[in-house]
């Protein structure tokens, strides 16, 4: 029963990703839903802007530019950086570890839908109520305090998406302890299989404490509850606690899978072997061990105390030492090596510099004293966005043209590349580089618009014209992905010609079960070896035989949409007059534990791709 | 561990071996069990005496839980065999971040 190679209609096509469990193409739908939030949250981000244009503007009211930020930063970070990481781990770390699918295609099915579900859920805020205004990390004494039902989406929202977040972050873990191909021991897997490792240990620790602040906000806002309420006996401080520590490692959660797709793009595109690979996996996992350690700088103005203070700006510190392991590493990578300037090695050279510049920063914001004079200012908005941005973002972009051979079989062109690059890094720049000075001087964050005369006029206009040539760069790219699917140039398995892991033997892009057979890895960058030794693929490890392989489901669907059902009536029930908030409930989490009865009680035991099919199709080149 | 994954399962399963393992393990697990019931009578038996007080009680039955939940993770969830190493790693890993958490919840927030 395989459909490998059947022509498809629309509807057929849209129904197979409905139901998809293959991780090749939950990647694809983890890209297209975190793009999408990407381009609302970009377009956020440039009211922003045009509010800020001029002094006492009006573009929108300060009511609207509390819920566009709040929105934008919400979005970026849940809706749009996690996803498209995820987009990137599960196209690319099951190839890299030599496994045919993670370790429970059900679930990474389900964490897709929950996600995308809460998200719709948080960005049906602008049209059903209103937005969440008490930015995104919504401090409780602001938004318990806040009428309307815009917090209730937030709390809602994330929570649905979290429990996606944390399914997938736990599947990751499983696939990695235990699905590596034979010979793939710990000390060989690639950087960046090794970065999703820890992110993922990470999602599960880090996951947890947001659960929990999130349910406590829910029951405070929308049943009665009073854990935040400092009238009521409560502690508005708790609320920080738990969303800092969780709200740290998460910047962790996104920065490492970014080194990780760093660290790749230079060891290709300089033909080197990554220089100091252990010392890469120590730092990273270092820098996931203190990520933890140092949740509370976020509120040092809080009044932790001076000793408290201390302990944690000096584990604050602590973090720039790893991570200077890793830009050394890079930098000696690249030492001697033959360089080729391809548009994600422009991307990932310029991350070198202006993520150091964010670390530089951040080094400063760490030292308690000094943050008491750069807190709520624009000095952190330059921070946090040169870290996000000129880490993150940079890693996203580099990491869609590196790997959109492998997800997508074609090559986005690279002179379009390299004009979204130059387009972007400018504007990059130029929207943040002036936000350090904004706040030196004094101009708070999140207040909606100045007063002339403060000396912030022209700054403000440089960092508006930056965010539009950002926007621009993004145009440019988003032409690019048209023009290549257009033109749909098939490409080899091994396009930039030096793919150094297990990813590059395969196809472009791979067939459904990936591996014919799982392949013998030697050694560290296992497909470089073999070419080394002039060999045209891997190894087989085992003989040829039948596959198994998992059905796909519309269950992960279902439970997801019954969570997102149950989202409106807990929302709503506490209005004045409402009957139908409970039953609408009580409805929507029986369907949830429905559907999830029904995937335990009906036997679904997959289905096998026979040997003499894995034969016939041996001429197209996939010998793995 | 990473073999897995392979497609042909392994015939060879020395039952002999396996059967005298099984019964060592056996032994283990009904040793443990009388164990934990003799801590829960304990337990008991603190709450119900009326010499301690309550700064006695509740230290004790927690590290009294605690020894439980060591013997029910190692002898009964098999935390004690091979190939263990990565649950045993995540959850020493989870337990330190519980205990960092807690203890600073303690000191800077409620006291």
């Amino acid at each position: 029963m395989s459909t490998n190679a059947q022509k498809r209609g629309f509807g057929a096509t849209i129904w197979d990703y409905l139901t998809t469990v293959d991780h090749k193409k939950i990647a694809h739908l983890y890209l297209i839903a975190g793009g999408l939030f990407f381009l609302i949250g970009g377009l956020e981000a440039l009211f922003i802007r045009i509010q800020l244009l001029k002094p006492n503007n009006d573009f929108v009211s300060a009511g609207l530019f509390n819920e566009l930020l709040t929105m934008h930063g919400t979005t970026m970070i849940f809706l749009a950086a996690m996803p498209l990481v995820f987009a990137f781990m599960n196209a690319v770390m099951p190839l890299q570890i030599g496994a045919r699918d993670v370790a429970f295609p059900f679930l990474n099915s389900l964490g897709f839908w929950l996600f995308l579900f809460g998200g719709l859920f948080l960005n049906l805020s602008w049209f059903l109520d209103a937005a969440p205004n008490a930015g995104w990390t919504s401090y409780a004494s602001l938004s318990i305090a806040q009428t309307g039902h815009g917090i209730d989406f937030y709390a809602l929202g994330l929570q649905i998406a979290g429990l996606g977040t944390l399914i997938g972050g736990i599947n990751f873990l499983v696939t990695i302890i235990n699905m590596r191909a034979p010979g793939m021991t710990y000390m060989r897997m690639p950087m960046f299989t090794w970065t999703t490792f820890v992110v993922s240990a990470l999602i599960l620790f880090a996951f947890p404490p947001l659960t929990v602040g999130l349910f406590l906000m829910t029951f405070d806002r929308m049943f009665g509850a009073n854990f935040f309420d400092a009238a009521m006996g409560g502690n508005t401080i708790i609320w920080e606690h738990f969303f800092w520590i969780f709200g740290h490692p998460e910047v962790y959660i996104l920065i490492l899978p970014a080194f990780g797709i760093f660290s790749e793009i230079f060891a290709i595109f300089s033909r080197k072997r990554l220089f100091g690979y252990s010392s890469m996996v120590f730092a990273t996992v270092l820098i996931g061990f203190l990520g933890f350690m140092v949740w509370a700088h976020h509120m040092f103005t809080t009044g932790l105390g001076p000793i408290a203070n201390s302990i944690f700006a000096v584990a604050t510190m602590a973090i720039a030492v790893p991570t200077g392991i890793k830009i050394f590493n890079w930098l000696f990578t690249m030492w001697g090596g033959s360089i080729r300037f391809t548009t994600p090695m422009l991307w990932a050279v310029a991350f070198i510099p202006s993520f150091l510049m964010g670390g530089v920063t951040g080094v400063m914001l760490g030292s308690a004293a000094q943050d008491y004079q750069y807190h709520d200012t624009y000095f952190v908005v330059a921070h946090f966005h040169y870290v996000i941005v000129g880490g993150v973002v940079f890693a996203l972009f580099a990491g869609a043209h590196l790997y959109w051979p492998k997800m997508f079989g074609t090559m986005l062109n690279e002179v379009l590349g390299k004009i979204t690059f130059v387009l972007f890094f400018v504007g990059f720049h130029m929207t943040f580089f002036i936000q350090h000075f904004l706040g030196l001087w004094g101009m708070p964050r999140r207040v909606f618009t100045y007063l002339p005369g403060q000396g912030f006029e022209t700054s403000n206009v440089v960092s508006s014209i930056g965010a539009f040539l950002m926007a621009a760069g993004v145009i440019v790219l988003l032409i690019n992905v048209v023009i290549t699917s257009v033109k749909n140039e098939k490409v080899g398995n091994d396009p930039w010609g030096d793919g150094r892991t297990l990813e590059w033997a395969l196809s472009s892009p791979p067939p459904y079960y990936n591996f014919k057979q799982l392949p013998l890895v030697r050694g560290l960058d296992a497909y470089w070896i073999e070419k080394m030794e002039g060999k045209k693929g891997m190894t087989p490890a085992e003989p040829l035989g039948d596959i198994h392989m998992p059905n796909n489901s519309f269950i992960p669907f279902l439970i997801s949409l019954g969570l997102f059902i149950a989202a409106f009536g807990a929302m709503y029930h506490g209005d004045e007059g409402n009957t139908w908030g409970i039953p609408v409930l009580i409805f929507g989490l029986l369907f949830t534990l429905g559907s999830m009865f029904v995937r335990s009680i009906k036997d679904d035991h997959g289905y096998h791709i026979p040997k003499e099919e894995l034969i016939d199709d041996n001429d197209k080149g996939v010998k793995a | 561990m990473a073999n897995g994954q392979l497609n042909s399962g392994n015939p060879r399963v020395d039952i002999e071996y396996r059967r005298k393992k099984n019964a060592e393990e056996m032994k283990h697990q009904v040793i443990t069990f009388a164990l934990m019931i003799f801590l829960t009578l304990i337990a008991f038996v603190a709450v119900a005496y009326e010499g301690f007080t309550g700064w006695f009680i509740v230290p004790f039955i927690l590290l009294l839980a605690v020894v439980q939940v060591i013997f029910q993770l190692f002898y009964f969830m098999h935390m004690s065999h091979d190939g263990h190493e990565a649950p045993k790693l995540f959850m020493y890993t989870g337990v330190l971040i519980a205990f960092v958490t807690i203890l600073c919840y303690t000191t800077i927030i409620w006291w």
